[in-house]
């Protein structure tokens, strides 16, 4: 079962925390990969937060396509951060690791939000379909401060490989999760955390109503609902769905992938709403056992399980900084100076939520609504 | 000259052209003319033969020839009398002297078209060989990855909705200080929450008192005391009247098809009616004769009968093929369901059910674009009716498995496969696994599963099977008394024996869906398009329905 380790925090910090925690974890993982994502950048980026970050691996043709592309776009590149490469027994290194901020072209700049993010989503999606067929371009997330970075290979082995100990790069929303790879074939694009227009998820669990919400997703006509190449890919998807396209409060999610009973729906006062929900948004039930970490454009954080979840995921911190993990020693690795008592491990009707900045943790039960 | 085929029987079939051959036991028959009298086709009759008989009675052989008449069970080789095989001689046989065997060299169908009228055979397909459906295999279990679901343990919920479903972008809700509320002034269109295998139509009228009747108390038992909301569809020829102003309507589909039999019943009844029925199933086609209507016996419509369906005793009531007032599918379909929708004041689903065919996909656009249409029910060419000619069931018709394949598919291309559920029949259960049929059309795409020949067969102990065996259902002479209105041969059905064995069934049926859907990890929600976790050992299966190859 995959390790997932999310700090939520209102300092910059280093991914290498997150590292550590999973590396407490290492049971739990196969070091067939990592995936890394950052929000709220620090360090470098911190003065660049309007602009677009693209996070990428390239090979040499890959790179020249890619640039060419871009500027024919109108993106301008304005920085770029690459990792400083460390030879790495078992890691292989690809030509180019980078993530580069892009000013917007000058047509699109005085552009509402959304058109914006039209644009960066078509533009990621397009890079990626140049170069599907022979890797030399893999593209995992292009939006406003946020930076992804995935490799495959032990976590531990990959932060040295990327010298995260002395990068600069700091964030204060930092996702990563080290892979156990059961169902499929090693692919970059299978390696969470999953990012779509602001909003990023990871899971753990077998997803066994994969077909069916992928099926459904993709036949919603949202050119960024493809890829696919895990069973929970779906799961970010899903709650892109709902919260952007749908304009959903971010609590309706665990109502669409995790629908109550219909005598339990009596008790909500939002009962009429959330009966209507379950019925149109039937295909999106996730029904097996996942535990989804995700985060929202806005910096909030959260964890969700569906009921058959025999191990729960713990949220635990402290005022300023909390984690949400797959398990309760990666917690202790990060965020040791916690009330442990008052960790939270989330049941099957509740939602836990850390408001952005790590300010507020909020328990949501499902049940009360 | 005097033909010779006058002289020496020449005339006359032998056994061996037909299907079924008696195997009589002179040494342990003791002459009670049991099987004789129950015989339902008379294909046995007592009779006188001579018998030379050599003996020897001395002590030393000293045979003598004696000539005695006994008295035999004789099988006629009368085309119209031949043996169904239906095995009712066996079972009354006091001494277990008498059975039919099935003769696979037979050559019935050459002969079996007598005053030019082509064979039936009471809606039996009599393809022994496996359908698609008893083809598929559940292969993805899981097991290792996560703890596997406990079928005896776990909490299961295997239900699916039946209705037009609003998809997400239209729903009537707005979000207001974090929670979304419902705007009340905008239609939601109906939706029941129903038990994924229903008993498809069959009419009162088709099936006796006793069978009709055992079936919906079944069906009634199982919604009230086992929580299984099993509905059933009344065929054409509406429902008795005290039925319809039950608070029982609301577990019964009342079908309105191209003859309109029953319905002036049913409207009187509305002013009346208690409960809203289940759904509106408008006829358009059925699996055993697509393209063809209707058609209940005049030996059938008995007093009863005949005062449901507003008719005269004893005509033969033939339903035409289509709907004769309408002039196209879209206005056809367009029209009824409107008029049905609205007779109920929009409160009840208003569906077609159409047979398997390559215009199925046509018909589902057309339903995907009218706001008001409920679903689609799809009959596929195993689907059967009494009354279906031999030739139809044969030749004409189109396997359910591909058929609702196409549909499902064709939905997820227009994003609707939520909006609108299919309901697929025809050939469900039809070796028996009712269950694995039943989820395997789930996973091809389809909300729900219908099935009638299976139930009638596990309920009333039906002698037919796919073999020619009986197949009297079209002959009203039915000898379980399931499909005939004759009260000799009706008496000998319980109707609480038929309604216990429905409750048997659907109780199993339940417990075997959860043995399937448990390893591969679905307890909440059906399994609808699930295809990754079928397979099938056919490429040519595989390719076609979309699904993995495994051998």
């Amino acid at each position: 079962m995959c390790r997932l380790v999310a700090i939520t925090s209102d300092k910059y910090f280093s991914p290498m925390e997150n590292v550590l925690a999973l590396e407490t974890m290492k049971e739990g993982h196969d070091g067939s990969g990592m995936g890394l994502v950052l929000k709220n950048l620090g360090g470098e980026f911190e003065n660049l937060k309007e602009f677009p970050v693209l996070s990428a691996i390239c090979s040499k043709d890959g790179m020249n396509a890619l640039d060419s592309y871009m500027d024919r776009q109108g993106f301008k590149p304005i920085h770029t951060w690459t990792p400083k490469i460390k030879p790495v027994k078992g890691v292989q290194a690809r030509d180019y690791y980078f993530a580069r901020v892009y000013d917007y072209p000058p047509a699109i700049k005085d552009s509402p939000k959304e058109e914006k993010e039209g644009l960066l989503l078509k533009t990621r999606v397009a890079l990626r379909a140049m170069g599907e067929a022979d890797e030399s371009i893999i593209v995992f997330s292009f939006y406003p401060d946020v930076l992804s970075l995935k490799e495959v290979g032990d976590p531990l082995e990959l932060s040295e490989f990327f010298s995260l100990h002395d990068a600069p790069l700091k964030a204060k929303i930092i996702f990563a999760q080290g892979r156990q790879n059961t169902n499929y074939a090693i692919n970059l694009y299978a390696c969470h955390p999953f990012f779509i227009q602001g909003y990023f998820s990871m899971t753990n669990g077998e997803n066994t109503a994969f077909v069916p919400i992928r099926e459904y997703l993709t036949s919603r006509g949202n050119p960024g609902y493809i890829g696919y190449n895990s069973d929970s890919e779906v799961f970010t998807h899903i709650l892109h769905y709902i919260c952007r396209d749908l304009a959903y409060p971010l609590t309706y999610y665990k109502d669409v992938i995790t629908p109550l009973k219909d005598s339990e729906i009596n008790n909500r006062t939002d009962r009429d709403a959330v009966r209507l929900l379950k019925m149109s948004l039937r295909p999106l039930c996730i029904d097996g056992p996942n535990c989804v970490i995700g985060a929202a454009p806005d910096g909030a954080t959260f964890m969700v399980q569906d009921s058959k979840k025999l191990r729960p995921g713990v949220v635990g911190g402290v005022k300023g900084q909390y984690g949400l993990m797959s398990e309760e020693c990666g917690l202790d690795s990060a965020i040791p100076e916690r009330d442990k008592s008052k960790d939270i491990f989330p049941m099957k009707y509740d939602m836990v939520i850390i408001s952005p900045d790590a300010g507020e943790v909020k328990v949501w039960n499902q049940l009360h609504g | 000259m005097e033909p010779a085929s006058r002289l020496d029987q020449n005339h006359e079939l032998t056994f061996r052209e037909f299907p079924y051959i008696i195997l009589w036991r002179e040494d342990r028959c003791m002459r009670c003319g049991k099987c004789t009298a129950v015989c339902p086709v008379k294909a046995i009759e007592p009779a006188v033969s001579l018998q030379r008989l050599v003996k020897s009675e001395d002590s030393v052989p000293a045979p003598s020839l004696v000539r005695s008449i006994t008295h035999v069970v004789k099988q006629v080789t009368d085309i119209e009398r031949y043996c169904t095989g239906c095995g009712t001689c066996t079972l009354v046989c006091p001494t277990a002297a008498i059975m039919p065997e099935y003769n696979p060299f037979n050559k019935f169908l050459f002969y079996k078209n007598r005053g030019g009228e082509p064979y039936r055979r009471g809606g039996r397909r009599n393809d022994p060989s496996a359908s698609t459906l008893d083809k598929l295999k559940f292969t993805r279990i899981s097991m290792l990855t996560d703890p596997a679901l406990d079928a005896g343990r776990h909490e299961f919920y295997i239900r699916t909705l039946l209705g037009r479903i609003p998809p997400a972008d239209k729903l009537p809700v707005k979000a207001a200080d974090g929670r979304l509320i419902v705007d009340k002034g905008e239609f939601i269109p109906p939706v029941r929450e129903i038990y994924p295998i229903m008993i498809g139509s069959m009419s009162v009228g088709a099936l006796s008192p006793p069978m009709w009747e055992g079936l919906a108390m079944g069906v009634a038992y199982l919604n009230e005391a086992e929580g299984l909301p099993v509905v059933m569809c009344s065929g054409e020829g509406g429902m008795p009247p005290r039925l319809l102003k039950s608070r029982f309507l609301k577990y019964f589909i009342l079908q309105i098809a191209s003859g309109y039999f029953g319905w002036d019943e049913i409207i009187h009844a509305l002013p009346h009616m208690k409960e809203d029925p289940c759904a509106i199933e408008i006829k358009y086609g059925q699996g055993a004769k697509p393209g063809d209507g209707g058609l209940l016996m005049s030996y059938k419509v008995l007093k009863l009968i005949a005062e449901i369906r507003g008719v005269p005793k004893y005509v033969d009531l033939a339903s035409p093929p289509t709907h004769q007032t309408k002039y196209s599918i879209e206005e056809s379909v367009a029209k009824m369901i409107q008029s049905m929708s609205m007779a109920w004041g929009f409160r009840v689903p208003v569906y077609p059910k159409i047979s398997g065919t390559k215009t199925a996909q046509a018909v589902l656009n057309n339903l995907a674009r009218n706001p008001y249409a409920a679903g689609l029910y799809i009959d596929g060419e195993d689907g059967g009716t009494g009354a279906a000619y031999n030739v139809s069931m044969d030749k004409m018709g189109h396997p359910i498995a591909s058929n609702l394949r196409d549909c499902y598919l064709d939905l997820v291309k227009q994003g609707k496969q939520n909006e609108l559920p299919l309901i697929a029949a025809g050939g469900v259960g039809k070796t028996g696994n009712l269950a694995a049929n039943t989820a395997a059309l789930i996973m091809l795409g389809a909300s729900a599963a219908a099935m009638g020949k299976y139930i009638m067969q596990a309920a009333a102990e039906c002698f037919g099977d796919e073999y020619n065996r009986c197949s009297l259902c079209n002959t009203g002479r039915c000898p379980r008394g399931i499909t005939t209105q004759d009260p000799k041969l009706y008496r000998r059905l319980d109707p609480d024996k038929v309604a216990e064995r429905v409750v048997e069934v659907f109780k199993s049926a339940d417990i075997e869906l959860r043995k399937i859907f448990a390893p591969m990890g679905r307890s909440t929600q059906l399994p609808i398009g699930m295809s990754d976790g079928l397979s099938v050992g056919d490429k040519e299966i595989a390719e076609r329905l979309k699904i993995d190859y495994a051998c």
